[in-house]
């Protein structure tokens, strides 16, 4: 199961229902929210990859499971692209690569479940930026942690959360994601 | 007022009688750019469905006022939609029935000629799709070549024209359309025939054709002759109606020749491929008129909307039957090769019988334009 926010069922629904049904219930989203969108019209999948990338918001990934889709999109939140990075201590991703391939940092990604679960560095730890502030103590304070997302502003936020808390080894990876050209693995989904 | 909608059979008409037409496809981009309702007097606006559900305000501008407008989209709930809202703001268009879905499947049937003692033969030109099927009529009697998975479309037809389909042929193994072959004989309790050569892996009965093998229809004097032409796949046959029609498979279309790679094969049956369009088709009457299974470009159909052309003329006008070095031909039709068809493996194992996919994926798996060809 990934976690997400809302769940829409637009099973046995035809074309355009599935879209007209999603448009709306991402608009009762909180940017940065993530919806499961059930759907039975194969069509689904093109359309809502094509209308996320035409209406800004993220597509995470799709699954199928006895002939129901379950989409995954995440409602952008439209000052995140914006939003200048202000934590001091960066690394690129090719940083990042680089130490992966040395030593054994702790990745953390804060990304929501479900954009971790199509995609992240293996080995790395998930807790949403949300969940952060409840969850520190999950987290080794003497290691050194990189936090990264899709595009390095929440996880600016996290850094600058977990500097606050007093971990003195934090990093940003301010790159994100979006421009990770190293290897990734999926979470299994059952 | 209320939406009006045209069926896949109008727009057809429209195309093969190039009147002007202004088609807003609503589907997503990769479907437009993948495939499209063409012709020579077809105007095309691509808009996604979802990208218009705020308001069609913004495309308003680009539509034409006195052209006829068709809105269509893959099924057709989305192409409703937007008419609609269309209607709404005072623009008037129609939409595609059934979708590009329909657009796909609709068979054109055109007579292709009169035979001896009133046998007939026609065409059934698939438009969406670019494939070509036939039917010989004699004494109440008819053939099939070719048919595609719209089976009740060719029952119906030889219904219509009072006649018993005795045989059923298909020229190859294809491998970018699901035949409709099986489905009509068992339920014309006719025979189906297949190349043995292509048919090694095929879990059903079949009859044998070989090369020089003839039947007749009828008390009729027409006569359907089997022509053994290698390339395409090792099987591909061709048919000699009456000696005045050739039907020529995948092997020789009006602007462009076969590719022997879909069995995954183009170097060993280059060769072939080679010998039966410059050695087989020329030791024949140049007289011939070429049917082919499939045609790439609207620009292939005659005025009448068929696809047919004189041996003789494609001697002289189609490329593929005009390169004298070998090392050349066998470059062209191995090297560059446009991509495969959509799930064309899939669709071999369907024709072989290995697998039996539900109608809608069916559907699914023939999407795409024509690519057996090349040019």
């Amino acid at each position: 199961m990934i976690h997400t926010d809302k769940l829409l069922d637009a099973k046995g629904l035809a074309c355009p229902m599935p879209i007209v049904r999603t448009k709306k219930a991402m608009n009762e989203l909180a940017p940065g929210q993530v919806i499961e969108v059930q759907a039975t019209d194969k069509g689904s999948l093109a359309d809502l990859k094509a209308w996320a990338k035409s209406s800004g918001n993220q597509y995470l990934g799709s699954t199928e499971e006895d002939g129901v889709l379950k989409h995954y999109l995440r409602r952008a939140d439209s000052e995140e692209e914006k939003e200048e990075t202000q934590f001091p201590h960066t690394v690129t991703n090719a940083e990042l690569q680089e130490q992966l391939d040395r030593e054994d940092p702790i990745v953390l990604d804060v990304r929501e479940p479900a954009e971790f679960a199509f995609g992240h560095i293996p080995g790395a730890v998930s807790i949403p930026l949300g969940e952060l502030e409840a969850r520190t103590g999950e987290l080794a304070s003497e290691k050194e942690i990189i936090i990264i997302c899709r595009t390095g502003s929440r996880s600016d936020f996290a850094a600058k959360q977990l500097a606050e808390k007093g971990f003195p080894n934090v990093k940003n990876a301010v790159q994100g994601m979006s421009e990770w050209e190293g290897t990734t693995e999926q979470s299994k989904m059952e | 007022m209320t939406v009006q909608s045209i069926s896949a059979a109008e727009v057809s008409k429209k195309v093969v009688n190039k009147k002007p037409l202004f088609i807003l496809d609503v589907r997503n981009e990769d479907a437009f750019a993948d495939w499209k309702i063409e012709g020579e007097s077809i105007e095309h606006l691509n808009k996604p469905y979802f990208d218009l559900l705020d308001g069609v305000e913004e495309i308003i501008t680009y539509l034409p006022e006195e052209k006829e407008i068709v809105v269509a989209c893959a099924k057709e709930g989305s192409s409703q939609m937007i008419a609609e809202m269309l209607l709404e703001e005072g623009v008037e268009a129609k939409f595609l029935e059934g979708g590009m879905k329909s657009w796909s499947e609709h068979l054109e049937p055109v007579k292709i000629g009169n035979l001896t003692d009133g046998a007939e033969l026609f065409q059934f030109v698939r438009l969406g799709k670019g494939c070509l099927s036939y039917m010989v009529i004699a004494d109440g009697e008819a053939a099939v070549i070719d048919a595609t998975r719209m089976t009740d479309t060719f029952l119906n037809f030889a219904k219509e024209k009072n006649a018993v389909i005795k045989h059923v042929f298909d020229t190859h193994l294809h491998a970018d359309h699901i035949s409709g072959g099986r489905v009509i004989a068992e339920a014309a309790g006719a025979a189906y025939y297949l190349p043995p050569a292509d048919a090694g892996e095929v879990t059903f009965d079949f009859q044998e054709i070989t090369d020089g093998w003839k039947v007749g229809l009828g008390k009729s004097n027409v006569e359907i002759e089997a022509l053994y032409t290698p390339g395409h796949t090792i099987g591909s046959t061709s048919f000699i109606v009456n000696n005045q029609y050739l039907l020529t498979g995948d092997i020789l279309f009006i602007d462009s020749i076969g590719r022997p790679d879909l069995a995954g094969r183009a170097e060993d049956w280059v060769g072939d491929l080679r010998d039966s369009l410059y050695s087989r088709y020329p030791a024949l009457a140049e007289e011939l008129i070429v049917l082919p299974a499939h045609f790439m470009k609207m620009g292939e159909l005659n005025n009448d909307g068929s696809v047919a052309k004189k041996l003789k003329d494609l001697f002289t006008e189609n490329h593929g039957l005009n390169i004298k070095d070998t090392q050349e031909f066998r470059d062209m039709v191995t090297i560059n090769l446009p991509p495969q068809p959509n799930a064309y493996e899939e669709i071999r194992k369907t024709n072989m019988g290995k697998i039996t996919p539900e109608e809608e994926e069916q559907r699914e798996m023939e999407i795409g334009p024509n690519r057996c060809a090349v040019r």
